[in-house]
C-alpha cells in the first residue's frame, strides 16, 4: 500500500484525533452520573428512533394510506405517541440539562445543539400535524398561515400547500433534526457529561477530584 | 480554602477536567433498552387511546350542510369584501391581514408568491368552466360589464337577503333543502350565479375546480382552504372541539388528545394584552418568540440566564450521592 497522506488518510486521522473510539463508545462514565435525570437524553433518542421507525413505514405506504386501513391507524397512533413521548422526555432532558448548568466548561456548543435541535423538532412536528390530511391539519394550516404570513415566512413555507409540508415532514427536517442531534450526541461524547456545580462549602476541587475508595477512569474501562 | 460564592469564569474552567472516578457503564446497552421501554409505552398508549382522525370538511360537504353560509361567503368573495379577498400578501395586494412593526414591513416585501383573485378564482372562473348554460353565461357577461356600484348593489341587496343584518327588516332567504331562495329584490344576476355555485359546490365540482392548475398533479390547496376557512364550517367544527384562537386554539387536538401542548408559550401569548387586542398580534407573538427562542439558544452566555441554577440550587438534589461522598 502507498504510504503517502492521500486526503482519506488525513480525514481518518483527524476523526480519529477529534473522538478516538474510546472517548466515542467509553465503557465507563464519571462516577457522579447516578441521577435519573441522566435517563431523559437516551430516552429522548429511542423516542426518536421508534418515530423515524414507525413514520418509515407510513412512508412506504404513503401519506393517505393510515386513513383507509387498520395497520396504517395503529402505525399513525405509534407516531403519534411516540412524538407525545419525544417531546415529553426532551423537555425533562432540557430541565435537567439547565438546572446542571451543564454549558460549563466548554460546553455551550452542546447545550446550543440540544436547543436547536428542541426548535427544530418543533417544526418538524408542526409540518406533521399539517400533513395529517384530515380536519385537524385543515384547522391547524388555515390557522399557522397568518403568523407565519405577518412575518414574510408564508412567502415561500405555504402551509396550506400539502405537497410541501409532506416533504418538509418526511425529508427535509427530519434530516436536519437526526443531523443535530447527532451533532449533539458527538459534542456530549467529545466533552464528557458535565462534572457537578461546586458546592461552597465544598470548594472548587472536590467535586472534579478523586475521593478514597474508588476507581479510576483506568481501572473502570 | 472554602469560599462563599464562585465566579462564572471559576465555573467554566472547573467543568473542563475531571480526575475523579469513573465507573463501568454500558451504554449501548441503555440505548438498546430504552427503545425497547418507548417502543413498549407507545404500544400501550396506541392499544388504549389509538389516535384521532377527524375527516376533512370538502368545500361539497360544507355547501350542503350550511348552503346559505356558503353563498354568504360566496358573495363576499365575488364582491371582494372577504377576508382572502382583501388579504393582501402572499396572496394579493389587498390590506385587510397586512402586519407591520414600525418601519419593518416584511409582509409586504416579500411580496405575492401565491396569487389569488379572489372574485375571479372563487367564483366566475368556475362558473365558466360549467358547460351549456347560455343564461348563465349571459349573466356572467352582464355582471362583468356592470359598474362597480351596480355589482356592489347586487352583492349588498343578496348578501342581505340571504343573512339579515341584526335588526333589518330584510325578511330572510328561504332555505329550502339544499336550495337558498331569497325573496324578490334588485340582485340582478348574482342570484343566478350564486344559485349555479351552489349547485356546482354541492356536486364537488368547485373543489376541484379550484385545484386546477397547468398541470395533471395536484399538493396544493391553498386555494379550496382560503374559501373554506372565509366561511363558517372550519370555525364551526373548531369551536366544537375547543380549538378556537381564545380556546388555546392550534395546539389543541381534536377529541381529547394531547396535541401540541409544547406550542403553549406561544398560543399563551394571544391570550393576554396588547397580544389579544391588537392588529398586529401575529407579528407580536412570533417576534416576542422569536427573540425567546434565539435567548434560549444562547442561555449559556447570558448572565441572569445561567445563574439561576445556582440560584434555584436543584443540583444539590441531582448530584445529592455525590455531594454526599465528598463530605463524607
Amino acid at each position: 500500500m502507498s504510504g503517502g497522506r492521500n486526503w482519506t488518510v488525513r480525514l481518518r486521522e483527524a476523526g480519529v484525533r477529534a473522538m478516538p473510539p474510546e472517548r466515542l463508545l467509553p465503557d465507563g462514565q464519571p462516577a457522579y452520573m447516578s441521577s435519573w435525570i441522566y435517563i431523559f437524553g437516551v430516552l429522548t433518542i429511542a423516542a426518536l428512533v421508534v418515530i423515524i421507525f414507525s413514520g418509515t413505514i407510513l412512508g412506504l405506504k404513503g401519506p393517505a394510506w393510515w386513513h383507509y386501513t387498520g395497520v396504517g391507524h395503529f402505525f399513525n397512533s405509534i407516531h403519534l405517541w411516540a412524538v407525545e413521548l419525544f417531546f415529553f422526555f426532551m423537555v425533562i432532558h432540557l430541565w435537567g440539562k439547565f438546572f446542571m448548568a451543564s454549558w460549563r466548561g466548554g460546553r455551550a456548543r452542546t447545550w446550543i445543539s440540544g436547543a436547536i435541535s428542541f426548535l427544530i423538532s418543533i417544526a418538524a412536528a408542526f409540518t406533521g400535524y399539517v400533513s395529517q390530511q384530515n380536519f385537524d391539519s385543515q384547522w391547524i394550516a388555515t390557522q399557522a398561515k397568518d403568523g407565519l404570513n405577518s412575518t414574510g415566512i408564508g412567502a415561500f413555507f405555504n402551509v396550506l400547500n400539502f405537497g410541501q409540508m409532506y416533504t418538509y415532514h418526511v425529508l427535509l427536517l427530519p434530516v436536519v433534526v437526526i443531523a443535530l442531534v447527532s451533532a449533539h450526541i458527538l459534542l456530549v461524547r467529545r466533552s464528557g457529561i458535565v462534572p457537578p456545580l461546586p458546592l461552597p462549602e465544598l470548594g472548587l476541587d472536590a467535586t472534579v477530584s478523586e475521593h478514597a475508595g474508588a476507581s479510576t477512569a483506568e481501572s473502570a474501562a | 480554602m472554602k469560599r462563599k460564592r464562585f465566579t462564572n469564569a471559576e465555573l467554566n474552567e472547573a467543568a473542563r477536567h475531571y480526575d475523579g472516578p469513573y465507573k463501568p457503564y454500558d451504554l449501548v446497552k441503555e440505548l438498546c433498552i430504552a427503545i425497547v421501554v418507548v417502543g413498549a409505552l407507545a404500544l400501550l398508549l396506541t392499544i388504549f387511546f389509538s389516535s384521532p382522525d377527524e375527516k376533512p370538511s370538502t368545500i361539497a360537504s360544507w355547501s350542503r350542510q350550511m348552503p346559505a353560509d356558503f353563498v354568504t361567503t360566496a358573495t363576499s368573495e365575488l364582491d371582494g369584501s372577504s377576508f382572502s379577498a382583501d388579504y393582501g400578501p402572499p396572496y394579493n395586494n389587498g390590506t385587510g391581514a397586512v402586519q407591520h412593526e414600525w418601519f419593518i414591513h416584511l409582509q409586504q416585501w416579500f411580496g405575492i408568491s401565491h396569487p389569488l383573485n379572489a372574485p375571479l378564482d372563487f367564483v366566475i372562473d368556475p362558473l365558466r368552466s360549467i358547460p351549456g348554460q347560455p343564461g348563465l353565461r349571459s349573466a356572467i357577461a352582464t355582471y362583468e360589464a356592470a359598474t362597480p356600484k351596480m355589482q356592489s348593489t347586487w352583492t349588498t341587496n343578496y348578501a342581505n337577503a340571504v343573512a339579515p343584518p341584526a335588526g333589518s327588516k330584510i325578511p330572510p332567504a328561504k332555505v329550502s333543502g339544499l336550495r337558498v331562495i331569497p325573496v324578490g329584490g334588485d340582485y340582478g344576476p348574482v342570484a343566478l350565479m350564486m344559485s349555479s355555485l351552489l349547485s356546482l359546490a354541492q356536486s364537488g365540482g368547485l373543489d376541484g375546480a379550484l385545484l386546477t392548475s397547468s398541470q395533471f398533479y395536484q399538493t396544493d390547496y391553498t386555494k379550496p382552504l382560503l374559501l373554506m376557512a372565509d366561511g363558517g364550517d372550519l370555525s364551526a367544527r373548531a369551536q366544537a372541539e375547543n380549538l378556537l384562537g381564545d380556546q388555546w386554539g392550534m395546539m389543541n387536538e381534536t377529541g381529547s388528545y394531547p396535541g401540541q401542548v409544547w406550542l403553549w408559550l406561544y398560543t399563551f401569548w394571544y391570550q393576554i394584552a396588547p397580544f389579544n387586542s391588537s392588529a398586529n398580534a401575529d407579528l407580536l407573538v412570533l417576534t416576542v418568540m422569536g427573540a425567546m427562542s434565539l435567548a434560549f439558544i444562547l442561555i449559556p452566555f447570558l448572565p441572569i440566564a445561567r445563574d439561576i441554577p445556582r440560584w434555584i440550587p436543584l443540583h444539590r438534589v441531582i448530584w445529592s450521592e455525590h455531594y454526599r461522598s465528598h463530605e463524607s
